[in-house]
């Protein structure tokens, strides 16, 4: 395979583009609707029609809008359909004639699709995530061509560092800094890897990337081992997300079949080769020295920290440890120019977001947005507002995270001002709660879980999670004293300060956050001495 | 071998690089408590008792596998340090059963010495009292869970000296175990060469000889000691 | 000065307290001298009397008669004092616990171990109802001061009723806080 044989494939498949194209999401959440059936049915629709050969129907990934689904979109006159039933399949093959259908329509202008960007998840819902040839078609690995032939690695690690790319998984690297540790680490044998751990509850920002899109990851991945002096990039899936380690394998299969992966990529030196590991349930794992000692086989904890990855992860050897949104957006930054990345956002925090957005809102789904959206479009212009008609909060970041007050809904997302309100941009959970959430409650979900995901290494996280939830139980049982509140904000600060790792350095954030803001929901509970 | 110079507690000190600060500061005498590292075995940072603050921003590091740096400020004795380590140790008493009273290791414990150092009177949060179990299945020592820290020096000890990797860790958060081999009752395990190396490390009277009772079982650290010196010196010195 | 008025306490324990407690021997007379003991299970109170100036706790708070009178005590007391490992940590007494509730213990007891009529003993009005759980003293009520120590020797416990005659705030640290 070389730059012209790419570009062959690419312009193969477009000439072969069908004139109709009828999208059927079949990322998990619209598959969980049913939506294996409605493509059978809009398959055999279209054969029953006899219109084989000027309509595609087409298996894509997450058409974003996932409350409504299935979702079906069809092209060229570019209309939506939701909630689509199997038995509607005949009549909405029909409307590419002009016919009517009982199918429910789907505003594609509406706020929640007009006001979203278009990068991560440009190819989602576009393309069929199982065709290496769509991906192809879409410019797809002409990034990874351009790195490997035009410029050299210390170019690529630059132009990352210029694009302002940060990382995705939620603290906010950046990227471009991390990289160039990588790339100056000294070591035979380095490695780049994936996080695709993703556990936050109410996050499915990756899962429906790897669903959608699996080869830009994996070219972003690619771009990054060239950049850093990796040949060996491993990507770390939890085991919870089937369907998207189905489509990173057909993928990887597909990638390595043409010589996008494998042994001199591209008629060139480089090698990089791409192997899956599956988590098996530790949410822990997400953390990168627990994620790495997982993929070594060992048991997944966390250890202290230096040294970092950079300098020695993956049995010892230099490690790049992005996640996927990260690696989703690279190919794009070389494809179009760092400079063009940088003029979407903010100066500090620039590039597009993706978005889980789920909870107390309308329209529930995958939200892409420039960072610097204020929350307030996010939740009421994209997702509609509350049903109940007043929101009390949104829950960003998720167990690390915080709650911001509907006061404070004209907060830009950025990673700064996120974190000035009390709460962090994290990898892109947002719950939306209404005035039917008590606070109180909300914060003893959250350590609930960090309670039963920590890992047990560290005495703070393993007892201290422990404690805080028996705590705000007291308090949510109204058994609590103001005694018990100081020993909960006491203990909050010990948690945080002294946890080995991120899970239990981060558990106490939800609380902290909530007893920010809605301090008199946890006064009103307390009984007297 | 390269030496740096760094400030604990106000006062010089030099250590040689690659040195930890609870080496340097152990030294020069200045005590920094400890519960997961035992001389002789890898580092874990896990009891996070020897947290001691860095720089002028107060950082927090475990001393124990935080490398010394030229012009390194350290505080090992801050009012905020005492309250975390006292706290550290008041979770542990609540997470299991340590009832000193009935205790095989009652006046030769480590937790029940570090209670004593960190003034630790009473304990802040709720026991949990879980029901946990005892393994005497082994001819000649005993596993009480009851007692345990999940310090995992008897892991590391068991495969870094012993060479064995009888002990590991199984599930995880405050239900975390110490099992042998493949969670099968100690006195089935077809790995342990009953050396008794994890009854000496053991830091409390999780790990125990049969036969003794309370307060009788006293630690012979000095034969880890010898081990240490064997294998790292090979001087074999009784 | 006016005399200390001093009370001692047996909730859920072994006595143990109390006897390490006769172990101060001679100074018992300087104690006598110095303060009155006005309710214990050494002298004949049967009513908890109001403005006590210390009262030594033996034993955890494991049946409702306990948390009645932790309550009243602490009511009617200037500073209450743990005294010993049930009332600071719960110690063998809230050994009951792992079993679960007061149900299971119960059981466990009565009906499960018992070797002939196997039955909860019921006697309304005299036998207290037992607690879910056992818990220290200070889950309970609020305390002042904690002497550990299974039982505290002598020594300790005179070296906080001494400071407490002297009217200066007790104090144990080092040793003098071992559980155990």
């Amino acid at each position: 395979m070389d730059l012209h044989e790419l570009n062959d494939i690419a312009a193969d498949q477009r000439a072969a583009q069908k004139p109709c194209v009828i999208r059927c999401c079949m990322a998990a959440g619209c598959q969980s609707a049913g939506s294996v059936a409605v493509l059978k049915a809009l398959q055999q629709a279209v054969t029953e029609a006899g219109k084989q050969n000027t309509v595609e129907v087409r298996s894509v990934g997450c058409l974003r809008l996932c409350c409504q689904g299935p979702l079906v979109q069809t092209d060229p006159d570019q209309r939506m359909f939701q909630k689509v039933r199997p038995e509607q399949a005949p009549s909405l093959v029909s409307t590419l004639d002009g016919r009517t259908t009982d199918a429910e329509p789907c505003d594609p202008n509406a706020p929640f699709f007009a006001l979203q960007a278009n990068v991560v998840l440009v190819n989602s819902g576009r393309i069929d995530p199982e065709q290496i040839e769509h991906y192809i078609a879409a410019d797809g690995y002409a990034a990874l061509a351009r790195a490997l032939t035009e410029m050299t690695p210390q170019d690529v690690v630059e132009a990352v560092t210029r694009s302002g790319l940060r990382g995705r998984g939620g603290a906010g690297y950046p990227t471009g800094v991390k990289w160039s540790l990588v790339a100056r680490s000294k070591g035979d044998r380095k490695y780049v890897v994936c996080n695709a751990d993703e556990g936050d509850p109410g996050a499915f920002m990756n899962r429906s990337v790897l669903e959608s899109d699996p080869h830009s990851v994996l070219e972003g991945m690619a771009i990054a081992g060239y950049a850093v002096g990796a040949s060996q990039g491993y990507i770390y899936i939890r085991g919870e997300y089937p369907l998207a380690t189905q489509r990173l394998q057909t993928a990887i299969r597909q990638a390595g079949r043409l010589r996008l992966l494998g042994t001199h990529i591209l008629n060139t030196a480089f090698d990089f080769r791409i192997d899956i590991r599956i988590g098996a349930g530790a949410f822990v794992c997400g953390e990168e020295t627990a994620l790495m000692a997982s993929i070594m086989g060992e048991r997944g904890t966390p250890r202290p920290r230096p040294p970092y990855p950079a300098e020695s992860g993956l049995w010892g050897c230099p490690t790049l440890i992005n996640n996927v949104e990260t690696f989703a957006n690279i190919p794009q930054i070389i494809r179009r120019g760092p400079e063009w990345f940088a003029s979407i956002g903010t100066p500090k925090s620039t590039g597009t977001k993706v978005f889980a957005l789920t909870g107390k809102v309308r329209n529930t789904g995958l939200v892409e947005v420039p960072l610097g959206t204020p929350l307030r479009v996010l939740v009421e212009d994209i997702g509609g507002g509350s049903p109940s008609g007043k929101i009390k909060a949104v829950q960003t970041g998720g167990p690390s995270g915080g709650c911001v007050p509907a006061h404070l809904l004209d907060t830009p997302v950025d990673y700064e001002s996120l974190a000035a309100v009390g709460s962090i941009m994290g990898s892109g959970g947002l719950i939306v709660m209404d005035e039917a959430n008590n606070m109180v409650d909300v914060a003893r979900f959250f350590m609930g879980f960090c309670m039963d995901e920590s890992c047990g290494k560290c005495i703070p996280c393993r007892a201290g999670t422990v404690q805080l939830h028996r705590l705000l139980t007291r308090i949510l049982d109204r058994k609590a004293t103001r005694r018990d509140l100081a020993v909960l904000e006491q203990l909050c600060g010990m948690v945080k300060e002294t946890s080995l790792c991120g899970l239990g350095q981060t558990a106490p954030n939800p609380v902290l956050s909530t007893l920010r803001h809605f301090r008199h929901e946890y006064e009103a509970l307390l009984r007297d001495e | 071998m390269a030496v740096r110079t760094l400030t604990i507690n106000e006062k010089l000190v030099s250590a040689p690089e690659g040195a930890t600060i609870l080496q340097a500061a152990r030294e020069n005498g200045i005590d920094i408590p400890t519960l997961c590292q035992l001389d002789g075995l890898s580092t874990v940072g896990a009891c996070r008792l020897c947290l001691v603050e860095v720089g002028p921003s107060g950082r927090l590091q475990a001393a124990c596998v935080t490398q010394v740096a030229e012009e390194m400020v350290v505080r090992t004795e801050t009012p905020k340090l005492r309250e975390y380590r006292k706290m550290i140790i008041e979770l542990l008493l609540t997470e299991r059963n340590h009832v000193c009273a009935v205790c095989v290791a009652n006046h030769h414990c480590e937790l029940q010495d570090l209670a004593v150092k960190l003034g630790v009177d009473h304990v802040r949060f709720e026991y949990l009292h879980p029901h946990l179990a005892v393994d005497v299945s082994h001819e000649l020592f005993g596993i009480d869970h009851n007692r345990c820290v999940l310090c995992t020096r008897c892991v590391r000890i068991c495969d870094e000296i012993e060479g064995v990797h009888t002990w590991d860790v199984s599930g995880r958060g405050t239900n975390a175990r110490i099992i042998s081999d493949l969670n099968q009752p100690w006195g089935e395990s077809p790995t342990c060469t009953s050396c008794g190396k994890c009854v000496q490390a053991c830091p409390t009277g999780a790990i125990f000889r049969q036969g003794s009772t309370v307060a009788e079982m006293e630690k012979d650290r000095q034969r880890l000691r010898f081990l240490l010196t064997a294998r790292e010196k090979r001087e074999w010195l009784v | 000065m006016a005399r200390l008025k001093l009370a001692t306490v047996w909730l859920g324990g072994c006595s143990g307290c109390h006897m390490s407690f006769l172990d101060m021997d001679e100074w018992l007379i300087d104690l006598a001298q110095a303060a009155d003991i006005v309710y214990s299970p050494f002298v004949d109170a049967k009513e908890f009397p109001d403005n006590v100036d210390a009262t030594l706790v033996e034993g955890a708070v494991a049946n409702e008669d306990h948390f009645n009178l932790a309550r009243q005590i602490r009511k009617r007391s200037r500073w209450v004092i743990s005294f010993g490992d049930c009332a600071v940590t719960g110690n063998v007494t809230a050994m009951r616990n792992y079993f679960g509730g007061a149900k299971e213990v119960l059981d466990r007891g009565y009906v499960e171990l018992a070797t002939q009529k196997p039955a909860w003993p019921s006697d309304p009005g005299v036998l207290p109802t037992l607690l879910d759980r056992v818990v220290p003293l200070h889950q309970v009520i609020p305390v002042d001061f904690y002497i550990p120590g299974c039982p505290p020797p002598a020594g300790r416990i005179r070296k906080v009723l001494s400071a407490l005659i002297e009217g200066k705030e007790p104090h144990l640290e080092g040793d003098d806080i071992r559980f155990g």
